[in-house]
């Protein structure tokens, strides 16, 4: 497969994946307000800003943005063309990565993306926002999980489709963190926070609830909500397809069938940095995680899952690229070096 | 619906002059006449809302907005019946054999100017004829791969020749598309009629592109080469690699090494025996041609002169894209045919020619003035339609430099009818049929018909508000 292929495939996924993320964080959010009551502008500061850093993008935010207030935050992370992460943007770069690989999608994914681009940039987007905003993330969140099984049942279960994958999973692992780390200022630096009262309860909840969690928190811990299960299912859950464990152990499956290395052993980095990764996931507690702070932890995280990501990048992307004139003149230049020495 | 529409003049394909539908309409007529405007305007959003939802669209050119249009489809087809077909194969099959033997003479012993049948100043002097190439031999000996011929019909219905494209001509993913589109609007139409299917062109053009591989290659790596999704044909590039299954790469994704063309892959690098490039030749290798080329491959030419790697089409064919050239392809076909030609060219005035020159300089008014090297429907003058300031610039144009102009009689296209608010029109059209030469030539049925859409305009290009139709060509003659 092209390497140039690969890596749109890879970010098309991304992309995807990316934005539902958002949609979820957004939707929950704004439906949380709802319920909470005695709210002025500075308690709805500090609601919306941890959101924002949340998507890792509070630099470009406060470029266009004085406040965060909650008509500046939604419309950053919806519509604003100028955020590189906005639903808007991941749509539409979602659809060009497609479109550079038109020929080796599927027709119906490449129409269901195309849909959901042209419903985006036309001004239906907006007067479905106006009149309903949780109809309008409705749409983005079923489009994603519609294309996710397109991909699943339509496209052939190659190199490609496992770059699809490692993409989607990369970006889903990463998306959970940060949702996570969304309330850690609630939280004590270190430890176990012993007493949870009502509001901060139900914004765990809200966390749960944006990453498509509530119903399977509840069947395993019951209606209670506390920070240590929320993070323990999020973390480490087996078998909740969202959670950072499943995400990576899929990741790493889609690794090593890209590059048909058995598990145990590694070609390249980013066989070896998830395989490190996925053991830490395997073998430790939440209340560990808790002794060394949620947020640092979950901060490490990121920058674990982005290492993997730049290291995918140099195996099977950008390595191919270097051109041999480069390496010539590299050569070239060493050598020059070299007679300069020894002169 | 097309029981009032009667001809406004000029030759109709439709109906003759007296409005009497053609024998190999009638069958069409007939169904159409059973669909109420509300049936017909319903299947007319259906396709053009698969054609945007299907991204079947160009690109415009200096939209920063990245604006995607697609290209106006009209659903009434044109038809062409056997016999008329039949001709028409005879003639472009005729045509393109003279045109790659004319290639291959230029570029080898130049006979055609030793006989003095074409000046050798008109080849030696076309911006397109590439010396570095002399000599060299092109695998199986053939240039133009694929050529697009475009086809006009005059008054008296008489088709003409109005242009070869033999570089990279585009259009042929509309011709199959928009036959998909028709055949999901009107499934019942086809039976009756008895259409000569168009879907086994991608199965041609790889059969003529691994026709060229090198010699000793048993299972040739062929690829598209494409400019990049920036490109106005990228759609096209994309759907003709998916539908021969072959990959579709760009300058960045060759690399070559040793004289060896390679493509950059997952797994390491792979060979690549057969290129089908839609870039010019301008643009193929920064270290040949222009080196600002960002779409190119380095070395790519030398690996083309190694006879490692195969070009289609071949370096050097844009002479035959001269509008020069075009004057003298009838003289070819004699030359080295000794045939008369099946399909004659639109009579065209030479302006280097100095009695040629006074006729054109007297006459600018009545003709339509083109540069020898544009395409698209750009750097040309109608004169009937044209301002005087607009006159005399291409007056000063053709005096400062003859070599790059000529000039023909307006020639008014044949009209068909086509769907315009709300009812069926005369609008001019032209017909592009593609013209494939590997092992045999092959042509695809039929070809692109582009109409012009604003009334009375005699300009079918996309870039100018031309649409295309679906052309049948009929397995009889009625």
């Amino acid at each position: 497969m092209l390497s140039r292929v690969a890596h749109s495939l890879y970010w098309m996924a991304r992309y995807i994946e990316r934005a539902e993320n958002i949609a979820r964080i957004v939707d929950v959010n704004l439906q949380l307000l709802l319920d909470i009551r005695n709210l002025d502008e500075k308690r709805l500061i500090e609601y919306w800003l941890p959101i924002v850093q949340a998507t890792g993008d509070e630099q470009a935010f406060f470029k266009l943005h004085p406040d965060a207030t909650g008509h500046a935050v939604t419309e950053f992370l919806v519509f604003q063309p100028e955020n590189t992460n906005s639903i808007f943007q991941c749509i539409c770069q979602a659809r060009e990565n497609a479109r550079m690989v038109r020929d080796q999608i599927t027709l119906e994914l490449w129409e269901e993306l195309n849909r959901i681009y042209l419903f985006i940039r036309s001004p239906q987007a907006r007067e479905v926002w106006r009149r309903s905003s949780s109809e309008f993330f409705q749409e983005i969140k079923s489009a994603s999980l519609h294309l996710i099984g397109i991909v699943n049942a339509t496209m052939v279960h190659d190199e490609g489709w496992w770059f699809v994958q490692a993409g989607q999973l990369l970006e889903r692992a990463d998306k959970t963190t940060r949702i996570l780390d969304v309330r850690y200022q609630t939280l004590p630096e270190k430890g176990v926070p012993t007493i949870i009262n009502p509001n901060d309860a139900l914004e765990w909840t809200a966390v749960l609830r944006s990453c498509s969690a509530w119903d399977a928190y509840k069947s395993i811990y019951g209606a209670d909500v506390h920070p240590r299960f929320v993070a323990e299912f999020l973390l480490f859950d087996d078998n909740f397809p969202r959670s950072v464990r499943f995400s990576v152990n899929g990741l790493n499956k889609a690794l090593r069938s890209i590059s048909g290395v058995s598990d145990g052993h590694f070609c390249n980095d980013s066989e070896k940095l998830t395989g490190r990764f996925l053991a830490e996931l395997q073998f430790s507690t939440v209340d560990e995680i808790f002794e060394i702070g949620l947020h640092r932890y979950l901060d490490e995280a990121q920058s674990k899952l982005n290492n993997i990501g730049e290291a995918l990048f140099r195996a099977y992307i950008s390595q191919p690229f270097q051109s041999p004139n480069e390496e010539h003149m590299v050569q070239q230049e060493e050598q020059q070096q070299q007679l300069a020495a020894s002169h | 619906m097309l029981a009032s529409y009667t001809t406004n003049g000029g030759f109709d394909e439709m109906v003759d002059v007296k409005s009497d539908v053609r024998s190999h309409y009638r069958k069409l007529r007939r169904l159409f006449e059973d669909l109420t405007p509300g049936e017909f305007e319903a299947k007319r959003q259906a396709i053009d809302t698969a054609f945007l939802r299907q991204g079947i669209t160009f690109n415009v050119y200096g939209d920063k907005q990245g604006a995607e249009k697609i290209f106006p489809f009209d659903l009434l087809p044109r038809i062409i019946p056997a016999a008329e077909w039949e001709f028409l194969e005879r003639g472009l099959a005729q045509r393109i054999t003279a045109l790659n033997l004319f290639l291959h003479d230029i570029y080898h012993e130049q006979k055609i100017l030793k006989d003095k049948v074409i000046p050798e100043f008109y080849v030696l002097s076309a911006r397109h004829f590439r010396r570095e190439f002399v000599n060299f031999e092109v695998p199986r000996g053939i240039y133009i791969h694929v050529c697009g011929t475009d086809l006009i019909r005059d008054k008296d219905g008489q088709y003409l020749v109005l242009e070869d494209n033999g570089r990279c001509p585009s259009g042929v993913s509309y011709v199959l598309e928009n036959r998909r589109a028709m055949k999901r609007a009107f499934s019942g139409m086809f039976e009756g009629v008895g259409v000569r299917p168009v879907e086994n062109y991608p199965q041609e053009l790889l059969k003529c592109l691994k026709h060229i591989a090198p010699p000793g290659v048993a299972d040739p790596t062929v690829v598209l080469l494409t400019p990049g999704a920036y490109n106005s044909a990228y759609f096209e590039h994309t759907y003709l690699a998916r539908q021969m299954g072959i990959e579709i790469v760009e300058g960045r994704d060759l690399l070559v090494r040793n004289g060896r063309v390679s493509m950059r892959t997952t797994k390491g690098l792979q060979p690549v025996h057969v290129i089908y490039r839609r870039i010019d030749d301008d643009f193929l290798d920064p270290t040949v041609f222009r080196r600002d080329s960002m779409l190119g491959v380095p070395g790519l030419v030398q690996a083309y002169r190694n006879g490692n790697v195969s070009l289609a089409n071949s370096i050097g064919t844009g002479i035959a894209d001269d509008k020069v050239m075009y004057y003298f392809v009838p003289r070819m076909i004699k030359y080295y045919l000794d045939q008369e030609p099946i399909l004659p060219n639109v009579p065209t005035y030479l302006a280097s020619e100095e009695k040629d020159k006074k006729y054109i300089l007297e006459h600018l008014p009545e003709l339509v003035v083109k540069a020898a090297n544009e395409s698209g429907g750009y750097g040309m003058l109608m004169g009937p339609k044209a301002s005087k300031d607009e006159i005399e610039m291409f007056r000063q144009k053709v005096i400062a430099e003859p070599r790059n102009y000529i000039a023909q009689p307006m020639i008014y296209l044949s009209q068909h009818p086509t769907y315009c608010d709300g009812n069926f029109e005369g609008r001019h059209v032209d017909l592009r049929p593609f013209i494939l030469s590997g092992e045999r030539i092959s042509i695809i049925p039929g070809g692109l018909t582009r109409v012009a859409l604003r009334k009375g305009s005699l300009v079918v290009n996309s870039s100018q508000g031309g649409g295309s139709k679906d052309t049948w060509v009929l397995y009889g003659d009625e």
